[in-house]
């Protein structure tokens, strides 16, 4: 081993013997930085947990995607109580969806989704659902695991067929014993054949549209052809609660606009707006631009991650004021001790760095305890909670990183306070 | 004449201390003196009459206000701080009177200690450290703190400590100051061993029986060297060179 490595290993070493002599005293200024880097990895794992969640969420929209629902204005809400049974009209239209489809470039479809809730009976079984109509291209817009069957498929939208896919779980609850697939459902008064089970890969977004009853099964969804909705059940929704009835007619409940690609989104979403806007007099409908919502949940993460990492390097910092303390203590303390390695041919840099090592191995061994319990506390949370966290290898490194460099920061003050110390006066120290 | 350079030579040392505003306070005034290899020499004094001071730049811990300090033939009186350093770890063995081992590092570590700072291979000269700590007979307690060991025996690691490089000179100041009669005659005998085995030896006491022990004491009082006494004939010195007082 050349001198300097050796120089280097038995100047360690003797900083971890000096540290072992005061056990408690380095245990304790070591804590302040084990919380620091503690906290700086948990709270960034919750929040990137968090933020992924929301991330997740929002990309299972499509970030090529515009989303167009109707909505029931507002001004038009208040008034409702006027005309009890006159029917409130409102809403995304048929040809909203193929204008749309005609002027904006850039469209590469236009799904068209219309959501009545309808009780679905079968035998004596009757479940209050969704009955979404759409076209045959919902599987690949919105994501759909086919299981058992298919999906509704053209012919049936062209013939107005009378058939529907179930989503898994509401079949499992209507046939208990029979095959779906052989069986068929009584939608108000008519009979739809049962083609096909599907489990829904995300979250539906409809469900918070039309969904309004409380504590009901969330993927309760039957899907129809939306040519065989129109002919049988007509525009016109019907909502009955205990004392009044409500009556609304609305074409369509949302408009999914597949754009070519991310780059159209952006430019098409306010020719949308525009064109819309020449043919509703009111604003009876919202948009909904994944893309944007994605943007703003990266921005809000990047706020929450400064935020939350400024606090946790608040904490460091607070930590490295506890080890300079600590080694301006030990530096009185060991005056004595200074000048006599001094006598004995230490030089100022010896002084310093045996100090400065002393620092570097309570900062990075707090680190280094730090990340272990900071990898550890988020897997904890997730397993308490439900909250997603992930710990990312930047964070840990950074927190580490951070750890030692203020070992070092705060190690060189008290250090050079030591190798300055007049030999003669140190030696003289009680 | 001698042939051979003198271990220590002071020319005309000089030391001034600044008490704040226009007064100072000369703690040596213009010091001559030589010591020659292989000699053992006392310096006595009452307190404030500079040996301190006079210690303190032999030690090379201290640089003289004005004058030469010829350290083995080399002028360490204006060396940088760190050249200071390389000189007192290389060619001066100290010996304090509190012993001042270090407290968390064994018998063995200790007297390795001014290796380390030497940039030498502590681990090559395990041997050597261990023959030294038996010499001053504590061969068997290698391995314990300076808390478990007397004042005497901590005294006698001080000294193998100081031996360790080999030095010049070894430096004792008041070094029988802690300890009880009996201790410190073994500790002076030992002193007395090393001289015989050639080391050179300036110590500094307040007792008058341990300085007959040296070939020659020098008397100091308010900064100056009052006269020089001389006990028993150096060797191989033909009298040795008394260095007139200023």
């Amino acid at each position: 081993m050349n001198p300097l490595n050796l120089q280097f290993v038995s100047t360690m070493r003797l900083g971890v013997k000096s540290l072992m002599l005061h056990k408690l005293r380095s245990a304790l200024t070591m804590l302040g930085i084990i919380f620091g880097v503690c906290s700086v990895i948990s709270m960034l794992a919750i929040g990137e947990g968090a933020s992924y969640e929301a991330q997740e969420a929002i990309k299972k929209l499509g970030s090529q995607n515009i989303i167009l629902r109707s909505v029931k204005p507002p001004d038009e809400a208040a008034l409702s109580g006027l005309g009890r049974n006159m029917a409130m009209e409102y809403g995304l239209t048929y040809d909203d969806g193929a204008r749309v489809q005609k002027t904006i470039p850039g469209v590469v479809r236009v799904l068209p989704v219309r959501i009545i809730r309808e009780d679905v009976n079968f035998s004596r079984n009757s479940i209050p659902c969704q009955v979404i109509a759409t076209w045959p291209s919902y599987t690949e817009i919105t994501g759909v695991d086919v299981l058992t069957g298919r999906f509704l498929s053209e012919t049936d939208e062209l013939t107005h067929d009378n058939v529907c896919v179930l989503t898994v779980g509401l079949a499992r609850r209507l046939f208990p014993y029979q095959d779906p697939l052989t069986q068929s459902v009584k939608i108000t008064s008519f009979y739809f054949r049962v083609v096909g089970l599907i489990q829904e890969k995300n979250m539906p977004e409809q469900r918070t549209q039309a969904g309004k009853m409380e504590g009901e099964a969330l993927d309760n969804n039957v899907y129809i052809p939306l040519s065989t909705a129109r002919s049988r059940f007509g525009d016109v929704i019907v909502r009955r609660t205990s004392s009044s009835m409500e009556i609304e007619r609305v074409e369509l409940h949302q408009l999914t606009i597949q754009m070519r690609d991310v780059a159209a989104v952006e430019s098409a979403e306010p020719q949308i707006k525009t064109l819309l806007s020449h043919f509703h007099n009111k604003i009876d409908y919202e948009t909904i631009v994944p893309l944007q919502l994605l943007r703003q949940a990266e921005q809000t993460k990047r706020i929450f991650n400064i935020v939350l990492g400024s606090i946790a390097a608040i904490s460091l910092l607070v930590g490295g004021i506890g080890i300079m303390n600590i080694m301006l203590a030990t530096v009185t303390e060991r005056t004595r001790e200074i000048g006599v390695r001094r006598a004995l041919g230490a030089k100022r840099r010896h002084i310093t760095m045996q100090f400065l090592v002393e620092t570097v191995v309570l900062s990075v061994g707090g680190g280094l305890i730090g990340v272990a319990v900071g990898v550890l506390v988020p897997i904890v949370v997730s397993q308490l909670t439900t909250m997603r966290t992930i710990v990312t290898l930047w964070s840990v490194l950074v927190a580490f990183g951070i750890s030692g460099a203020v070992g070092i920061i705060f190690g060189i003050y008290p250090a050079k306070a030591a190798a300055k110390l007049d030999p003669i006066e140190a030696l003289r120290h009680e | 004449m001698r042939t051979a350079e003198p271990i220590i030579r002071l020319e005309s040392l000089e030391k001034r201390y600044a008490l704040g505003g226009e007064s100072e306070v000369r703690a040596l005034a213009g010091v001559n003196l030589i010591v020659n290899p292989g000699s053992y020499v006392a310096i006595m004094g009452p307190s404030g009459s500079g040996k301190s001071t006079m210690l303190n730049l032999i030690g090379c811990l201290d640089r003289p206000t004005s004058g030469r300090y010829f350290l083995g033939g080399t002028d360490v009186s204006q060396m940088p701080d760190d050249e200071l350093s390389e000189a007192r770890g290389s060619r001066i063995g100290f010996i304090f009177q509190s012993y001042n081992l270090i407290a968390q590092l064994t018998v063995i570590e200790n007297i390795q200690v001014p290796l380390l700072y030497q940039g030498k291979d502590v681990r090559a000269y395990h041997d050597h450290c261990a023959k030294l700590a038996e010499t001053v007979g504590l061969g068997n307690r290698l391995h314990h703190r300076p808390n478990q060991l007397s004042g005497g025996q901590q005294q006698r690691v001080a000294i193998a400590r100081s031996l360790v490089n080999d030095p010049l000179l070894m430096l004792a100041d008041e070094p029988t100051g802690n300890l009880d009669t009996r201790t410190g005659l073994e500790v002076l005998e030992l002193i007395d061993r090393l001289n015989a085995l050639g080391k050179t030896i300036v110590l500094v006491t307040h007792d008058e029986r341990i300085a007959t022990r040296a070939h020659r004491v020098v008397h100091m009082r308010d900064g100056l060297i009052e006269r020089e006494v001389v006990n028993r004939a150096e060797p191989d010195a033909g009298g040795g060179q008394i260095a007139t007082p200023a």
